[in-house]
């Protein structure tokens, strides 16, 4: 073959390919020359705060302000320890409630 | 001669042809501009698609961004066959061929430094997915709780099983990372996917990609290949070969070359 070195077939490319995946290269890597048609790809309005987020390093959205990842329990450790926290205090609460007085408020008369 | 000229890529001139079936950026199969020792890769585009104006009315459309960014992969491709490309970001465009020689000329010095540090190298995408604590509880969480005792215990558990997954899937991650980088000649960690738009199941974890040289692209594919089983819980997705796009910047990193303008 004319392949340069061996290459393995490709993985999850081709037609089928992620779109998540292709855009993330073609819009946010690569090099970045201004040519004569000058178009800010981060000044698109329609591409919703989720493609830019996708599409823009992280440090290019925080100056976008994007920044709901960092309190995503799933995208951040930290949001996620806090949220744990706070689930914890919650249920140390009802317990406390429910073992001391069978929740008298609730009860039937 | 109407027209403008759509850039996908900077490359050192190559004997191989490219797929003849290759369509290109508005239905233009691609052309080689050879100025000095480098080859544009570049289609002629339509004025009224790709001038200031109807661009960007055409970038907010997802379905006119999808074919076009999806063109601009399928010539990146066929170019990573045959040699190894600089991909350029979507939408590089200019008013004749003129314009490029100019471009080329200015740039030269980083393009030949740029792809001799990439030369006969690809980049690999890794992520790493978690399957969510909700899923993985959900059968556990099947039976009716009897009180609000045992109703506890079992939010309890289950809030100590996605936890004990998340420490898991972090530790797996890491692990990975650093395996994957030692046999790679760089790295890059990209913010995770949005699973909203990438379709896959479960929360992207990791995001990285590697740099490897296309000979020990094997040897990298089956490393990855050997952790997939692992863990359960925790899924590995790999794509690639891709152009070096995440390592194409000024520094070897995905900082913007970008001059002072936008």
């Amino acid at each position: 073959m004319t392949t340069p070195g061996r290459l393995p077939e490709p993985y999850g490319q081709g037609q089928g390919a992620n779109l998540a995946d292709i855009l993330e290269r073609v819009l946010d890597k690569g090099v970045v020359i201004a040519g004569d048609i000058r178009i800010n790809l981060l000044d698109i309005e329609l591409l919703t705060i989720k493609l830019r987020l996708i599409v823009a390093s992280v440090d290019k959205a925080k100056e976008m302000g994007i920044d709901w990842w960092e309190s995503d329990p799933a995208l951040s450790t930290n949001a996620r320890h806090k949220e744990l926290a706070r689930e914890n205090e919650e249920l140390r609460q009802r317990l406390a409630e429910l073992e001391s007085g069978r929740a008298p408020k609730e009860e039937t008369p | 001669m109407t027209g403008l000229r759509y850039v996908y890529a900077v490359c050192r001139p190559f004997g191989a042809a490219l797929q003849a079936q290759v369509g290109g950026v508005a239905g233009d199969p691609p052309r080689l501009l050879t100025h000095r020792g480098l080859v544009a890769v570049v289609s002629h585009v339509p004025e009224a698609d790709f001038a200031e104006e109807p661009l960007r009315s055409h970038l907010e459309d997802l379905d006119w961004l999808t074919a076009t960014a999806r063109a601009h992969q399928q010539v990146i491709d066929a170019l990573t066959a045959v040699t190894t490309p600089l991909p350029l970001r979507l939408a590089t465009v200019f008013r004749d061929d003129s314009g490029v020689r100019v471009m080329m000329e200015e740039r030269e010095e980083s393009f030949l430094r740029t792809l001799e540090r990439l030369d006969g190298r690809v980049e690999w995408g890794v992520k790493v997915y978690v399957e969510s604590a909700e899923e993985q509880s959900a059968a556990a969480a099947a039976e009716k709780p009897a009180s609000g005792r045992e109703y506890l215990l079992q939010r309890r558990r289950r809030t100590r099983a996605g936890e004990e997954m998340w420490q898991r899937a972090e530790e797996f991650a890491t692990r990975l990372h650093q395996a994957l980088s030692g046999r790679a000649d760089d790295a890059r960690l990209h913010a995770p996917q949005n699973p909203a738009l990438s379709g896959a199941a479960g929360r992207n974890v990791l995001n990285a990609a590697y740099l490897v040289p296309r000979d020990h692209s094997e040897e990298f594919v089956e490393l990855v290949d050997r952790t997939k089983d692992d863990v359960p819980g925790i899924r590995v997705e790999l794509t690639g070969p891709w152009a070096a796009y995440s390592f194409a910047g000024e520094n070897g990193g995905t900082e913007d070359s970008r001059e002072g303008r936008s």
